[in-house]
């Protein structure tokens, strides 16, 4: 009853402060990041799309982050501190925060959430993510027409679905141009680690792949590509800087259409859960220019970018098969969204045994 | 010119007290000069990171949660270090505990029965202290330096962590990801009061401090640790075994490693996840010295310590500093009480340099 109660007191408390925000004062959006906003990658992204936000409805929000939050009890502690002061929207941008944010906003029922690449809802928690296996799909084609040897160096974080429908789409995409393309796969075991990836590229490299592609957030792998001569693809973020000589493309995180557009279903009284998952013709992600290869290979990943912005083309279609060489996707048939979403298998041509 | 540090003849008590409030005021002084070369208002700055989080009830729950490790820990060390011991591995035992007390809510998770709970609690000081067995056996009958041996094993027990979690233990029904299935009722530790979140880990963590408190003051054991930390030596006269205090400190630091390991997991996280630690057994090594090793000291200096951490994020939303500073204004304030802990036992001298005087001489 105590508990109730209190329960009751806050939510009075939270409405109470709300409307009178809302009266007075531009509303407040907030964001939770696992990094450091100036990361070079995946946290940067999202507050560049934080910084569009403001940009594009300044005169009508505010918003607020919170950055380096640990996942965990902390990631609690934080998302409850921005729902207390003020923040009607709050977007956390790492799976590692999905508990945390269901607890929290289940305690604060009038406070909008929205989670990046989970799969929990309620009815004012909503996810959102991206179709960055579009981008791997354009990577793996260009991959396969760039590379002498026919082998690519992939450096992976963690066995997760997304990254390995990552890997999976990157190889259909190569082996559409090149039937006999093969990847190699190492684990580097973390999302932002310099040396370690650096190490990873280095060793990949030993093992004679010509093309190297990362699931890992710094420019560490770009610059031994850069330095061993041989090209890359950039991930996150742009990362032309790191190898301007080196890198065909990349997959570049522009969450801030999304921001933008939600943020003001937000403003007009319109906000709805729902779990997006938006690809490339939403500008969720877009491609870094094409640069360091032939026309005729740059006009080719533009064709296949516009196929698949077009709903023409979709990576996941068969024939496919699983790595054991079973059959996996029949002539024409395209995968789910469940099946993508919970990916833990490889498909043929890939040289790596899946961590399990 | 040369600057040495000189053991005082006698420490002075008054200063001894004062100290933590003049470290504070100068940690006030300098951290207020930093937020006003960033251009932001000092007043408003030092009141978000030490009076904002104790403004609120939920707040103060949040500050018991992050302090509850903390201590629990630190109070395990304090043992460890006085006695002359050096486990650096509390981060690993707080993991091993974790993992062992989450047997039965992960494997056997249909076993529903209110002994769930103290058979978790059990296991993962049990879990912990084994851990700790390792370079305690180690230095006890190999002579191998445990600084190094806990140390590395620290790794050890976050790779075993990670490996579980995404193999064996990896919940059938979690879309791959990697982490346990969430723990059921019974295996949840219940939350103290009815305000807000503090769960029973914060009791234990003060229950042991008082305990070892105890210990250390009336009893035989706690002279023993006492002695021996002081001078082997003399221990040995006194009929005390070195060997034996290595396998008690060790363990028991580790079961209270263990203990705050499964603490943290039943009842802040509920599950296992690859990392369940933001580094609490090293923090706590901090806090075993900021509280000067004695279990009451422990209990202000992790308070204080959760404190900051909280006060960062308050200041980082209310006058918009980057977590960075908030980082840096930790460190200042450690700097500080260590300093000035330190000048209490000894003073700086200024030696002049002889030697390239002498030099000069010869070339004549």
């Amino acid at each position: 009853m105590k508990k109730l109660l209190l329960a009751l007191a806050t939510t009075t408390a939270v409405l109470g402060f709300a409307s009178a925000a809302s009266a007075q004062e531009k509303a407040k959006i907030c964001f939770v990041y696992v990094g450091s906003k100036t990361d070079g990658g995946w946290t940067q992204a999202h507050d560049i799309g934080r910084q569009q936000v403001e940009k594009e409805l300044g005169d009508k929000v505010e918003t607020q982050f919170l950055e380096n939050v640990p996942e965990g009890p902390d990631a609690e502690r934080a998302i409850e501190r921005l729902a207390r002061s003020g923040c009607g929207l709050i977007y956390t941008t790492s799976f590692g925060f999905m508990d945390a944010t269901i607890k929290i906003a289940q305690k604060f029922p009038d406070v909008k959430f929205e989670h990046a690449t989970g799969y929990k809802t309620a009815p004012n928690v909503a996810t959102y993510n991206s179709r960055f296996y579009e981008g791997r799909y354009i990577q793996g084609q260009i991959a396969a027409k760039m590379s002498q040897k026919g082998v690519a160096g992939y450096i992976a974080s963690f066995p997760i679905p997304e990254v390995v429908m990552g890997i999976n789409a990157f190889v259909i995409g190569a082996r559409s141009v090149n039937p006999e393309f093969k990847i190699k796969v190492v684990w580097a075991n973390t999302w932002f680690d310099p040396g370690k990836e650096a190490d990873a590229a280095k060793a990949l490299i030993d093992q004679g792949v010509d093309i190297l592609t990362q699931h890992t957030d710094t420019t560490a792998p770009m610059q031994v590509a850069a330095e061993r001569g041989i090209k890359a693809f950039g991930q996150a973020s742009d990362m032309i800087a790191a190898g301007p000589k080196t890198q065909l493309t990349a997959i570049v995180d522009t969450w801030g259409a999304y921001y933008v557009k939600r943020t003001q279903a937000f403003l007009d009284g319109k906000w709805e859960t729902t779990s997006s998952w938006d690809g490339l013709k939403d500008g969720i992600l877009t491609m870094a220019p094409y640069t360091n290869m032939p026309d005729d290979v740059k006009a080719m990943a533009e064709a296949t970018e516009a196929k698949i912005k077009s709903g023409e083309l979709k990576p996941f279609t068969g024939p496919l098969n699983k790595q054991d060489g079973t059959a996996w996707l029949k002539e024409g048939e395209s995968s789910d969204d469940a099946t993508l979403l919970g990916m833990n298998f490889y498909v043929e041509g890939v040289d790596d045994k899946l961590p399990q | 010119m040369r600057i040495e540090l000189e053991k005082r003849p006698k420490v002075s008590a008054l200063y001894s007290i004062l100290s933590p409030f003049i470290a504070f005021a100068l940690t006030i002084v300098f951290g207020g000069i930093m937020f006003a070369l960033l251009g932001k208002n000092p007043v408003a700055a030092l009141y978000s990171f030490f009076v904002e989080p104790l403004s609120e009830v939920w707040s103060l729950h949040e500050l018991a949660i992050k302090a509850a490790p903390l201590i629990l820990i630190g109070v395990g060390l304090s043992v460890c270090f006085r006695s002359n011991n050096w486990n650096i591995g509390a981060e690993g035992q707080f993991i091993m505990g974790a993992i062992a007390g989450s047997i039965f809510p992960v494997v056997f998770y249909e076993w529903q029965s209110p002994l769930m709970l103290p058979l978790m609690l059990l296991l993962g000081m049990v879990g912990g202290a084994l851990f700790a067995a390792i370079p305690a056996f180690l230095k006890a009958h190999m002579n191998t330096n445990e600084i190094l041996t806990s140390l590395m094993l620290v790794y050890v027990a976050q790779l075993f962590l990670d490996w579980l979690v995404r193999g064996p233990w990896r919940n059938p029904q979690g879309m791959n990801f990697p982490e346990t299935r969430s723990f059921g009722v019974d295996a949840i530790l219940p939350e103290m009061l009815a305000s807000g979140r503090t769960h029973w880990g914060f009791a234990f963590a003060i229950l042991a401090a008082l305990a070892v408190w105890f210990m250390m003051r009336y009893t035989l054991r706690g002279f023993e640790i006492t002695v021996l930390g002081q001078s082997e030596r003399a221990g040995r006269f006194a009929g005390f075994s070195s060997r034996k205090m290595i396998w008690f400190s060790m363990l028991f630091s580790g079961a209270l490693a263990g203990l705050a390991g499964i603490s943290e997991v039943s009842g802040a996280i509920q599950q296992l996840r690859p990392v369940i630690s933001p580094g609490y057994g090293f923090t706590a090594i901090i806090v075993a010295f900021l509280g000067r090793l004695n279990p009451l000291g422990i209990i202000a200096a992790g308070l204080v310590l959760a404190l900051t951490y909280l006060g960062g994020e308050a200041a980082q939303l209310s006058i918009g500093v980057s977590d960075k500073v908030t980082r840096v204004f930790q460190g200042l304030l450690l700097f500080f009480v260590l300093s000035c802990d330190t000048l209490i036992h000894y003073r700086i001298r200024l030696v002049r340099e002889r030697f390239a005087a002498l030099k000069t001489d010869e070339a004549h």
